[in-house]
């Protein structure tokens, strides 16, 4: 089995959110970066499937030289090889249409994409590709065997969760669940300096539809002081009176 | 030319956030000075959409679709786009239109904008204020396809009520509809009990609870109040409650009316994934837990004194409220 993994180059999930250039871009200064969490999980499953399966896992990301460290980092994890294709990501819509390109070159039998990133959450990526790629999709994808040809995953639903069943060639939007937090891997010093061998290949970016543009940024109006209840019945009557919800 | 609006069913009834999105539609094609058409599947009570300002209702009538597939639901609004000529589809942020509109977009070139906030900063250009870095900001994003697809965040627009005359037609499902040979096999849900996505109220609970024994009295609160539960991210990966509760940046986005915090020290992670929450109240025994910074209303106080007397508080003013 043949697997590529899409991965997004996010700010880490404790980074403080700030824009510059008149609240136009997002403010990169001081920010680490990190694989999206949501591919983290689609990249350990991976793993999982090369170990007990004896797949092969490719990694790709839209950007420039700058994501390389994150795509080192999925390399040290275990990935045997790596694309970037050579563009700054805009919107969604022309991110799958650049990762489309390499899937159609590369003949994957499974692609996963985490079900958003945790920067623009557009959350569009995966069935975009899936659909450009006349590939089956499950998105929110919380658990995924795969038997030869055939596919047996469950997806998050509101209230719940549904059992599926599909086959490959298939695009998976992942999330947590696919793995467990615990299972997650940090690299270890083998896993670098092997890293450092594996092939990255850079692939100039195809013309692509940009559907979407992030014009302005602003965050959130800043909270006035809590008020606290010294009892639970002032708690309620605040609760009714004052914010009346409830 | 019309607003197109994909609105979510469940065994004929539509759901709560269907009349939003049905609302959120109408604001829309006032502004463009059109008219509203909606989509649904196997509804029984389209016409109830004419409350909310829907003209006409295309309700496809097809067994095969009593349960969602997103491949299929994506073709037959795509047809339904087409034989319209809708230049804007609303739908709600919800898990299954967050599966289907990505098809839906490349299936019609057309830009998508999901958990969108309010009505359209402008329609020419067309420019919507959307929830980004997992609601730690806002983007004001500007489509730029000739169609355009707009997800509404749950709870952000409310339901408005704006009498429409309407008409009801039914529809077959599309022709192309089982392209994708992903198939439902079975539905795990749970029935009757308001569920983290949509629920006016969500009572939430973290490690502070000592261990999964003690959550009998956080879903005590939770039935009181007609409240869906969730926890924080420590929680499930303890495997005290399932993944589907995990509230947080890598888990699910709360915006609810009113969201209780019992336990929870508010991690920036956990935080950003209930900041749209328009009502926050902290029950903490550490004075100092970060959370309280971030919300409304608080009490320092040990949780398994706080909570009982909450929940016998609340049965007496709902005794007293109705």
């Amino acid at each position: 089995m043949k697997i590529l993994v899409c991965i997004s180059n996010v700010p880490d999930t404790t980074s403080k959110i700030n824009f510059t250039d008149g609240d136009t871009k997002f403010d990169t200064n001081g920010v680490q970066f990190v694989i999206n969490p949501n591919d983290e999980f689609g990249l350990t499953r991976a793993m999982w499937f090369k170990e007990k399966q004896g797949a092969t896992v490719h990694i790709a990301t839209v950007g420039g030289p700058t994501v390389e460290p994150t795509m080192r980092k999925a390399l040290a994890i275990g990935a045997d090889e790596a694309f970037r294709i050579n563009t700054e990501p805009t919107d969604g819509f022309s991110v799958a249409q650049q990762l489309a390109e390499v899937v159609k070159n590369g003949g994957y039998d499974l692609v996963i994409g985490g079900r958003e990133s945790i920067d623009y959450n557009g959350g569009m990526v995966p069935g975009i590709l899936a659909s450009l790629t006349n590939m089956n999709f499950i998105n929110s994808c919380i658990n995924l065997d795969i038997d030869g040809n055939n596919v047996t995953a469950f997806r998050e639903i509101d209230g719940g969760k549904e059992k599926l069943s599909s086959s490959l060639p298939l695009v998976v939007g992942g999330q947590k669940g696919l793995v467990e937090e615990s299972d997650l891997r940090i690299p270890n010093m083998r896993g670098i300096m092997m890293a450092r061998k594996k092939s990255l290949s850079v692939l100039e970016p195809v013309d692509a539809i940009k559907a979407t543009e992030d014009k302005k940024f602003d965050k959130p109006a800043s909270k006035g002081q809590v008020k606290l209840a010294d009892s639970v019945d002032q708690l309620i009557d605040l609760l009714h009176n004052e914010a009346k919800v409830i | 030319m019309s607003v197109l609006v994909y609105t979510e069913s469940e065994q004929g009834k539509f759901k709560k956030n269907a009349l939003e999105v049905a609302s959120y539609a109408s604001a829309v094609a006032k502004m463009m000075g059109t008219t509203v058409t909606a989509i649904a599947f196997n509804t029984t009570e389209g016409e109830s959409l004419g409350e909310y300002g829907v003209s006409k209702v295309m309700n496809v009538k097809d067994g095969s679709l009593e349960t969602f597939n997103a491949g299929a639901f994506a073709a037959s609004i795509a047809e339904a786009v087409k034989s319209t000529d809708a230049k804007v589809v609303i739908l709600s942020s919800s898990t299954d239109t967050k599966y289907l509109a990505p098809l839906l977009a490349a299936k019609l070139s057309a830009g998508y904008a999901p958990n969108v906030v309010q009505a359209p900063d402008s329609t020419s250009p067309f420019m919507v204020k959307r929830t980004a870095f997992s609601n730690k900001g806002f983007a004001h994003t500007q489509i730029d396809t000739d169609i355009k697809i707009v997800g509404v965040s749950n709870n952000a627009f409310g339901a408005h009520e704006n009498k429409t005359a309407i008409s009801v037609e039914e529809i077959s499902g599309a022709a192309d509809a089982a392209t994708n040979d992903t198939k439902s096999v079975e539905i795990d849900k749970v029935v009757g009990k308001a569920t983290i996505a949509d629920a006016d109220i969500v009572v939430s609970a973290g490690r502070g609870m000592k261990g999964p024994e003690n959550w009998g009295m956080i879903e005590e609160l939770a039935d009181i109040l007609g409240a869906a539960t969730a926890c924080s991210k420590p929680v499930s990966d303890l495997g005290w409650r399932p993944h589907g509760e995990h509230v947080g940046q890598t888990g699910k986005p709360v915006a609810s009316n009113l969201y209780i915090a019992i336990g929870i020290s508010g991690a920036i992670q956990h935080l950003a994934g209930v900041s749209a929450s328009k009502t926050k109240v902290v029950i903490n025994n550490d004075p100092e837990a970060p959370f309280f910074k971030a919300a409304d209303y608080g009490i320092v106080g040990d949780a398994f004194e706080v909570v009982p007397q909450l929940i016998e508080k609340l049965k007496d003013f709902k005794a007293q409220n109705g």
